[in-house]
């Protein structure tokens, strides 16, 4: 392409290039098996699992991909992707664990004094 | 490039069926959360930390929070519903419209396209002219070339913040309990 094309750009890659390919479709790979165990997981903690899992290889991808096109500031994204992982992560078993998200009961039931 | 882009898309496609399939809601949150996720990526594969930024931290974070929130006050489980012909047809009209109207836009990275080409002379240049002395670009450009767009925008999040203050004030003593 003759403009800056990033999206299928395809000329001059090198050996370190295919070796981020390659790594990209590994993760790919994993993060489909990831979602299809999310998909299935019978129980709470399989489905955590896959989703934390998932998570963590987005950030992964997200710094691979960052060194492939040479855009290096994307790894702040990706930092940002595993706080908001962790906090996602902590808020789902919070609530699978309490039903809640820990206020007193009578702000729960909204009682009235 | 485009071995990396097929499979994230392939993967928003198949989790956004699963959430349309499944009746779990606490695990329909979930794969929000991950749809979330995923899109963000596609939309920093093209180009746009800013949005992907935006998407993580409110389509992962807060929304998730909200969601669960939400599941707290109602319930965990969905009723099932019968099978309807009509909302499916809805979407796809919906859908092919959207798709018809891609076709108008510009190629990605086109450099004759309007985004590349328009601003000329520049608003840095102008502003300040346009603005009778203004010296602060961002403010006019906010305020003025995108007057109506911001007028639109803090009415619709004072509607929201308005709507979510009536939903969640707690009951005052005596008020009748709302159901």
């Amino acid at each position: 392409m003759e403009y800056g094309f990033t999206l299928f750009g395809s000329a001059g890659y090198g050996f370190m290039q295919y070796g981020y390919i390659a790594c990209s479709l590994a993760i790919l790979v994993t993060m489909t098996l990831a979602l299809i165990r999310a998909m299935l997981g019978p129980t709470v903690f399989d489905r955590v699992l896959a989703l934390n899992m998932f998570g963590t290889k987005t950030v992964l991808l997200i710094c691979v991909v960052s060194f492939l096109t040479g855009r290096q500031d994307f790894i702040d994204v990706a930092l940002l992707y595993s706080l908001m992982n962790f906090i996602g992560m902590v808020a789902l078993l919070r609530f699978s664990q309490l039903g809640y998200f820990g206020e007193s009961e009578n702000e729960r039931t909204g009682a009235t004094s | 490039m485009i071995l990396i882009v097929i499979p994230i898309l392939a993967l928003l496609a198949l989790t956004a069926v699963a959430v349309a399939r499944i009746r779990d809601l606490w695990a329909a949150v979930m794969f929000m959360g991950i749809f979330s996720f995923l899109g963000a990526s596609w939309m920093l594969i093209l180009d746009a930390p800013d949005v992907a930024f935006t998407e993580a931290a409110v389509g992962a974070g807060i929304s998730t929070f909200l969601m669960l929130g939400t599941l707290a006050l109602t319930g965990k489980t969905e009723k099932p519903t019968k099978f309807s012909i009509v909302p499916l047809i809805v979407v796809g009209i919906t859908g092919a419209a959207l798709v018809y109207g891609t076709f108008d836009m510009p190629a990605y990275g086109d450099p004759n396209a309007p985004i590349q080409t328009y601003p000329n002379p520049s608003f840095v240049e102008k502003s300040e002219h346009d603005m009778h002395g203004l010296p602060n670009v961002v403010t006019a450009v906010l305020a003025s070339y995108r007057g109506y767009d911001t007028l639109g925008e803090t009415a619709v999040i004072f509607t929201a913040g308005i709507a979510v203050l009536l939903i969640l004030r707690k009951n005052e003593v005596g008020e009748k309990e709302s159901v």
